[in-house]
């Protein structure tokens, strides 16, 4: 065992943890619990009094058709965000692993889209993709694809997925490379004498082993397919056609700084908050147990 | 079950050779040992006659086809690596299984030889433990077994026994000789340990600098080492090694080096023979036996004694070696045939 660290002085200890302490005080605890107050409040039109309401809020929320909506938006785009973004990942960083020449230099340009900030990887994909003037739209329409996100919902999810997918898989490739890395050499050959073939390999040898950086990297993506794609979908969607890519992030920006129906979007981020709290839980219980290997 | 043959086989990494030129013939169910010093090419050829590493020119033949086109998978070969290697998501059943698995073996075949496997190494009891949960003598039989369900044409050892401790690996190494007699398989057994290298081999191959320096029958090797660099190597103490140019022998034609076994001089003074005489530096008693290190006019020695000694530090004796027991090698030093006879003091 470690000897433990003793100050002498008493005030000390809490000088070091207090920018810590006061970072997560002021950016989570206080809007944190100002959401709370907010949630159980009803503000009146010109924001001028607001009335105790109770648990009406949420009443409200959930019996809304909308709000189910985008439960069901969000569901789908985080697994398949996170599903796209962790197996073209996971792809590329097999065939990373196989590149003998130059790998750093590849390496290097694959982790370029992770500096794109969220908007701008929006904007490129739109310009790519608009039905107006984007490249590739020009292109599908050519092949008989009616290509029309700004219509067709499907299309529109489709492309937020791909524009989403697209910011993470380099984070996603870094820790897939280093934990193929972190693979034995000697075991892949060991398997190969074993009479395995390299589709076998992976999928009997590599794969399990990669368990624990495929968990950390489900955990990490669906909070980021949660939370941190608003700007792509501001900037590609706006949440529509119709509501067909609102998820629920989106909604609780749209309810609360578009439509300024305070109450309601406060409601929302404290159910955001419910969720996210429950997933991680549920992920490091019950997943990350079955996933470590020594 | 197969002879392996081996025709001048080569080795490069760009420009630099590891292995320069190598042929070996083992005779089909015989264990053949590489041994020699880090960095000696061992290890890649061994890898070659595994397919996990190409050949650059010769060739590896298996019952005298040639399998350098042939990768791992189909060459029908098992191999123990230094690591085992086992697979740690698995428990040791799988472990052992897994080979059986993937070349389509019936269930019923497979529980039958993974429980006899089992058996043998005294792993019944441990069938549904996970490799982390093993000791590391235990996890040495886990991939020893895994070897053996195969009942593959050629073993391949990689210092298999180089992370035990050293009772352990005395105790394996008995194993492992006779698990390979009673399974009559073919052997290619690499460890850079000459003790292991000695009681283990049929064949022994020592190895220098990416070139076989001999071949042949263990106890052949030492008591005829082909070069200074043998004799040196295969033996503990070495051999002692004395420049003749500081002793007046009259030694074979060309002869730059004598040598001779620590065990095959004598304390005594003698009228025939290597006649030295020796101070005493220091004294090993190791209990059966006594090493005793000496310097004398051609060089330091490390004489055996038996049982305890009595000489003294410090002390000077006279130290003699049957002519017969003289080895003689040349400025190259490659092996002299013929006998010297002192008459120095």
């Amino acid at each position: 065992m470690t000897p433990r660290v003793v100050f002498p002085n008493k005030l000390l200890p809490y000088l070091l943890v207090a920018p810590q302490l006061a970072i997560t005080l002021i950016f989570f605890y206080w809007p944190a619990s100002q959401a709370l107050q907010q949630s159980l409040q009803r503000e009146d039109p010109f924001g001028l009094k607001s009335q105790f309401v109770g648990l009406a809020n949420f009443r409200k929320v959930l019996a809304d058709p909308n709000y189910i909506n985008a439960l069901q938006v969000t569901v789908i785009f985080s697994v398949a965000t996170a599903f796209v973004a962790m197996a073209v990942a996971l792809l590329l960083a097999v065939q990373a692993d196989k590149v003998v020449r130059g790998k750093g230099f590849y390496r290097t340009l694959m982790i370029w889209p992770y500096a794109v900030a969220p908007a701008i990887a929006g904007m490129l994909w739109l310009f790519l993709f608009s039905p107006s003037i984007g490249t590739f739209a020009v292109l599908m329409r050519n092949l008989g694809i009616a290509w029309d996100p700004l219509l067709n919902g499907n299309q529109a999810m489709a492309l937020v997925v791909a524009a989403a997918s697209w910011k993470q898989i380099s984070y996603n490739f870094l820790f897939f490379v280093a934990g193929l890395q972190a693979i034995p050499k000697s075991l892949i050959e060991a398997a190969a004498i074993d009479g395995a073939r390299e589709t076998k390999r992976f999928w009997t040898i590599v794969f399990p082993l990669l368990a624990p950086t495929t968990f950390f990297l489900l955990v990490i993506n669906t909070t980021y397919a949660f939370f941190d794609t608003f700007g792509i979908i501001h900037a590609v969607t706006g949440g529509g056609p119709g509501k067909a890519t609102e998820t629920l992030v989106y909604k609780v920006y749209n309810d609360g700084f578009v439509n300024l129906v305070l109450g309601d979007s406060a409601a929302q981020s404290v159910i955001l908050m419910v969720i996210v709290i429950a997933l991680t839980a549920v992920q490091f219980r019950y997943v990350e147990r079955k996933v470590h290997y020594g | 079950m197969a002879s392996v043959e081996l025709k001048d086989v080569r080795k490069s990494y760009g420009s630099t050779e590891a292995v320069k030129g190598v042929s070996i013939a083992i005779p089909d169910k015989e264990l053949c040992v590489l041994v020699g010093p880090s960095g000696c090419g061992k290890s890649t050829l061994l890898r070659m006659i595994a397919g996990l590493e190409e050949i650059t020119a010769g060739e590896v033949r298996f019952d005298g086809q040639v399998v350098n086109a042939i990768g791992p998978t189909e060459r029908d070969i098992a191999m123990v690596f230094q690591n085992y290697a086992l697979y740690p998501h698995m428990n040791v059943f799988d472990n052992m299984a897994y080979g059986l698995r993937n070349r389509g073996t019936p269930k019923d075949e497979i529980k039958r030889r993974v429980d006899e496997a089992a058996k043998r190494l005294e792993l019944s009891h441990l069938l549904d433990r996970t490799p982390r949960q093993l000791s590391g003598g235990q996890r040495q039989r886990v991939a020893m077994g895994r070897a053996i369900v195969r009942e593959p044409k050629v073993f391949l050892f990689d210092e298999p026994l180089s992370n035990l401790d050293a009772k352990l690996r005395g105790q394996m190494r008995v194993e492992i000789k006779s698990l390979q007699r009673a399974l009559g398989v073919t052997s290619v057994y690499v460890t850079h340990d000459q003790l292991e290298a000695m009681t283990l081999a049929d064949i022994l191959v020592v190895m220098n600098g990416g070139l076989v320096e001999q071949a042949g029958r263990p106890l052949d090797i030492y008591e005829k080492p082909a070069s200074t660099f043998v004799a040196s190597f295969i033996g503990a103490p070495p051999m002692n090694l004395l420049k003749l140019s500081d002793l007046s022998v009259t030694a074979p034609a060309g002869a730059e080096t004598l040598g001779f076994r620590p065990e095959d001089a004598v304390i005594a003074s003698a009228t025939s023979g290597l006649r030295l005489e020796a101070r005493i530096e220091a004294v090993e008693p190791v209990g059966a036996e006594s090493f005793l290190h000496g310097t004398t006019p051609g060089g330091r020695v490390i004489l055996r004694a038996p049982g305890r000694s009595q000489v003294e530090v410090g002390e000077r004796v006279a130290v003699n070696v049957p002519a017969d027991k003289l080895h003689f090698f040349d400025a190259q030093g490659k092996r002299v045939e013929g006998q010297g006879v002192s008459v120095q003091i």
